[in-house]
């Protein structure tokens, strides 16, 4: 008897502080007033970060700068010779090609979307751009997967390695892409390699996991017969090692392919190179977001075919008929090199098969642009209506609070003492409700809500708000959480980031809960109905595989720069993950379970939320980190639609070449993903724990 | 009688553990009392003293239930995994104190190894995963063809050198592992649980099939199973483990009618003595018997003199290979045989 008793002193006790803590955050909003350095950190506190860095930066810079040009001009070799074998091939034949190759990735299918994509790109008379991203990918995909398959080697044979390279690759996948753009400039100088190098690095990190992963899931009765065959060591690992693994690397190959697309697109922002990102963000600026969706539009064509046509090479299963003979080896290199060379000879003869004529060309964006134009203008009364309800509900109330936002311009009437006073009666309320069915976690949690909503993130001062977090954070994870908790706020707010990390958080937050709302709403139906999910599945594809600027165009088009759009735009974004996990999940709880639970006589909603929910709440969290990671990748993205937090100081970093500026802005944002891909894990810990059955 | 010794297995310890070999300094510990020392250390021993020899031409089986070091014993006697004490002697020479390069040709050349889930190369055909082992030595591609034709005629996948793996039943995948040991002419065969992962009824046809290869290539082998009554089909003689040590060695008829302890008779109680007994264990010396009764010779097993000794009551002449008279088996000799090998049963055992 004497443990509970000790537990519920310890509850007591929590209980106790969180009060205690809950009170402080409320004493500090309500009197910052008479104390301004307790709204925003003071500035005389702060460490000159920045100025180091730069100083620290022009250092390297004057030191190593000829080693990183002369690395530039190697690089730019490469991509020199095949920029100019791609400008040069005549599209009939590059379009013979990619069609064959579809037809090998995917039968008849792919190759009919492969060419009907390519059907676009001609029509839209985008062709040339299009061939320069491609240039792009071709030079920085095999180097990454080179750079990616020789570490992955290395981590595979030295668990040293392996533990060195995990934290880089978080990383370079964690720090928002903006972010060391900047100083690849710097380094690197002006010009299509910065593309290239930002490519590599960000997509390298998949490769290496995936190599890892297949050397090491082989069989270990395969690698013994492999031994007992006689094999050297390097028979070992060419013959039987590498090769049984190879499926698992390829599609390393894919996910390292989709990457570097993503950030070679991402990295058109810096201009200099006529390619079809440059493209779309040049014509987005200037507003004209017909021909940008044009543009766009070719983006994720091109995405879905490289994802498609690698992950099917990846996936196809051997060839089951027998070839012998040279002809039959090398059936498909030659089918290729024939039809490429016959294609060739033709265009030869015919000018139109070399250079797509202009006269063949469709120029869809003036009609977009008026249409575009026209539904907006019909459909402004509902969308203007449905913007400012959630801007005036949930945006701005967390931003700065119930208590500055009620007005009669934003909620048709002043606010009294009394309606403030009613506010806290109905927190109160809702909290004592579920403090008394026994959910103190759920009392808590609408406490902390209701201060947050009253007052504002950014008015809940520094110090109550890393009160509250460190706290939170020893809840969730114990001391060492806390004390990560307290390291990433010493970061942001020496560094001056404070403010600006907060309408992050405001903004990523929102739209973060959006998306694990909604997509574990679809995931569920997904997971109940089977028509729903295959009707869902090429959606979410098509999503995710689409670099992230693509998602901005129809945003910015409907709703214009701002906020909102930003809301949107990571909301789509990060909605899949939650989506694909969250059925997954469902999907995945064990048959026998779902039996037993039947015969006992459950209905089909006891099912879902008695048994099927609570067992995959593992993946659903894992929705949910996901979905995080992906809402703050977003978020420096939309900078660009105009937002005021860190992602803008990132780009604003980039555009005036400040190392400093950008570089800590884009650290401290991803010590917040870190930060919140640990509490994440400390929750999931704790589900976990649940599920197995606590040890005592 | 057996041939000269082909492998030899002395003294063999496996211990896994952050530093095994300090046990073996200077100890004159018995093995059981060295591997509790190892247990109260720390350290894990997998195979304890383990030593056995097996002859040319004959097929020595370890049997053993899961965790009692069977397949380590096998892999060290290939070296899959290295052992830390002992002797493997292949032909009088230690394999333990071959450098890499020597340990390669000897695997390339002399042994031939079957895995439980069979270790086929995905990515490769029928004809290609057998050739496999001549394709590393860099055999020419018809001697690699010849010879693989030759092992895929043998175990009966003619008309398959084409499909992969993955188009292949348990059993036929099998045959496939069997036939790729089989390529290098190996003269130490190993067989680590071959037929544990098929359906009883394939694993029955692949044991047929099994023996059948052997009566025609007469190899060396080890071969390693958790069944009891897989064993006793296929062994000349076999070898019980348990915990990492080996409980008892010999013929199956030995163990079923002197199993060294309970552990033993566990197993052997389950199988019926009539399966066992051989005629010249039921014998008794009848010097007045009658002229002319049948005679049998004495490694008949008793399941099959019983219709004979219904046509014959006065009983059957037992005799040897030089046609010398070993004795009379009557159905009161086999019953009271019988009765004395029950007494070995397990419950009995119990009951004292």
């Amino acid at each position: 008897m004497a443990e509970p008793s000790k537990a519920q002193t310890s509850d007591r006790k929590s209980l106790l502080i969180w009060i205690l803590v809950l009170l402080s955050v409320l004493v500090l909003a309500q009197w910052q007033s008479s104390l301004p350095d307790l709204k925003s950190y003071p500035a005389a506190w702060t460490l000159p970060a920045t100025d180091w860095l730069n100083t620290g930066m022009d250092w390297v810079v004057g030191a190593f700068k000829p080693v990183f040009r002369a690395l530039s001009a190697v690089m730019e070799y490469p991509l020199f010779w095949v920029s100019g074998f791609l400008g040069w091939l005549p599209w009939s034949v590059g379009t013979v090609i990619a069609v064959i190759i579809g037809y090998r990735a995917g039968a008849w299918p792919l190759a009919a979307f492969t060419g009907g994509s390519i059907l676009y790109i001609l029509l839209m008379g985008l062709w040339p751009d299009t061939m320069n991203s491609l240039a792009l990918v071709a030079v920085s995909v095999p180097l990454a997967v080179l750079l990616g398959f020789g570490l992955g080697v290395a981590g595979y044979y030295s668990p040293r390695v392996e533990r060195f390279l995990t934290p880089v690759m978080d990383i370079t996948q964690t720090v928002p892409a903006f972010a060391y753009l900047l100083p690849i400039l710097i380094l690197f100088g002006f010009g299509p390699v910065v593309g290239l190098i930002a490519g590599i690095i960000f997509a390298f990190p998949p490769m290496v996991k995936n190599t890892i992963i297949g050397l090491r899931d082989v069989p270990s009765d395969i690698i013994e017969s492999g031994l007992m065959s006689g094999a050297t060591k390097g028979q070992l690992f060419f013959l039987v090692r590498a090769r049984a693994g190879l499926r698992q690397i390829l599609l390393g190959v894919n996910q390292t392919t989709m990457a570097a697309l993503n950030m070679i697109i991402v990295a058109s922002i810096i201009g200099g190179s006529e390619d079809i990102g440059w493209r779309v963000l040049s014509t987005l600026r200037k507003a004209e977001f017909g021909e940008s969706l044009v543009a766009g539009i070719v983006i994720a064509l091109m995405a879905m075919v490289l994802d498609r046509i690698t992950y099917g090479l990846a996936t196809r299963a051997p060839d089951m008929s027998p070839q012998q003979g040279f002809f039959g080896r090398h059936q498909f290199g030659l089918t290729v090199m024939g039809a490429a060379a016959l294609t060739y000879l033709a265009a030869l003869g015919l000018p139109d098969l070399q250079t797509w004529p202009d006269d063949w060309t469709v120029d869809p964006a003036g009609g977009l642009n008026f249409g575009i134009e026209v539904f907006v203008l019909w459909a402004k009364p509902v969308l203007d209506s449905v913007k400012n309800f959630i801007i005036f509900t949930l945006v701005l109330p967390l931003k700065i609070g119930l208590v500055n936002v009620v007005g009669p311009y934003t909620w048709g009437f002043t606010a009294t003492v009394w309606h403030a006073v009613g506010y806290a009666a109905l927190v109160a309320a809702g909290s004592g409700l579920a403090f008394w069915r026994g959910r103190r976690g759920q009392a808590i949690t609408i406490v902390s809500f209701g201060l947050i909503m009253f007052f504002g993130l950014t008015n809940l001062t520094w110090p109550g708000a890393s009160l509250l977090l460190i706290w939170f954070g020893f809840r969730s994870g114990g001391a060492r959480l806390a004390f990560w908790t307290l390291a990433a706020l010493v970061f942001i707010l020496s560094t001056g980031s404070y403010d600006k990390a907060i309408l992050s958080v405001q903004l990523c937050g929102l739209a973060v809960a959006a998306s694990f709302l909604i997509g574990t709403g679809l995931g569920i139906a997904a997971a109940q109905s089977d028509p729903f999910s295959r009707i869902l599945r090429p959606i979410n594809d098509t999503l995710q595989t689409m670099p992230v600027f693509v998602l901005l165009i129809p945003v910015i088009m409907i709703f214009k720069i701002g906020e909102f759009s930003a809301l949107l735009a990571i909301i789509a974004y990060a909605v899949v993950a939650p989506i694909r996990y969250t059925e997954y999940g469902l999907r995945n709880v064990s048959k026998d379970v779902i039996e037993a639970a039947t015969s006992m006589g459950a209905t089909r909603s006891q099912l879902l939320w008695r048994v099927k929910v609570p067992l995959a709440m593992p993946n659903i969290m894992l929705g949910l980190n996901q979905a995080i990671m992906f809402g703050i990748s977003m978020l420096v993205v939309t900078a660009l639609v105009g937002t005021d937090e860190l992602g803008q100081i990132i780009y604003i970093g980039l555009s005036k070449g400040n190392f400093g500026i950008g570089f800590v802005a884009g650290m401290a944002m991803a010590v917040i993903a870190l930060l919140a891909d640990q509490y994440c894990r400390a929750w999931q810990k704790r589900i976990d724990a649940k599920l197995k059955g606590a040890r005592p | 009688m057996p041939g000269p010794v082909k492998l030899s297995c002395r003294n063999l310890w496996k211990v896994y553990g952050p530093d095994p070999a300090r046990f073996f300094v200077g100890t004159n510990d018995a093995p059981d009392a060295l591997a509790q020392k190892m247990r109260t250390g720390g350290h894990m021993p997998a195979a304890i003293d383990v030593g056995f020899d097996v002859h040319v031409g004959e097929t020595f089986v370890i049997m053993g239930l899961s965790g009692s070091g069977k397949s380590t014993v096998v892999r060290c006697l290939s070296r899959l995994i290295e052992p830390d004490h002992g002797q493997v002697l292949l032909d009088g020479q230690d394999l333990l104190a071959k450098s890499d390069r020597e340990l390669i040709e000897i695997r390339r050349h002399k042994m031939g190894m079957v895995f439980q889930n069979f270790g086929l190369l995905p990515h490769l055909n029928v004809i290609e995963n057998i050739s496999f082992p001549l394709r590393l030595q860099g055999l020419s591609a018809e001697k690699q063809r010849a010879r693989a034709a030759h092992v895929i005629e043998l175990v009966g996948l003619t008309g398959r050198e084409h499909s992969y793996p993955s188009q292949l039943s348990g059993g036929q995948q099998q045959r496939v592992g069997i036939a790729r040991s089989l390529a290098v002419e190996p003269e130490l065969w190993l067989l680590d649980e071959p037929f544990s992962a098929l359906d009883p009824l394939i694993r029955r046809q692949m044991q047929d099939e099994f023996l059948r290869i052997q009566r025609v290539l007469k190899k060396s082998i080890v071969f390693i199973t958790h069944d009891f009554l897989e064993a006793l089909r296929i062994a000349d003689r076999m070898a019980i483990m348990r915990d990492g040590r080996i409980v008892q060695i010999g013929t199956p008829e030995e163990l079923i009618l002197n199993p060294v302890d309970d552990y033993v008779a566990q197993f052997t109680g389950e199988v019926p003595r009539i399966k066992i007994l051989r005629a010249h264990q039921c014998v008794v010396a009848m010097p007045g018997r009658p002229d002319g009764l049948p005679q049998v010779a004495p490694d008949d097993r008793i399941e099959g003199l019983l219709p004979k000794l219904a046509a014959s009551p006065a009983g059957l002449d037992v005799l040897g290979p030089s046609g010398v008279y070993l004795g009379t088996v009557t159905a009161a000799s086999l019953v009271e045989t019988l009765g004395r090998a029950e007494s070995a049963h397990p419950s009995q055992v119990a009951h004292g």
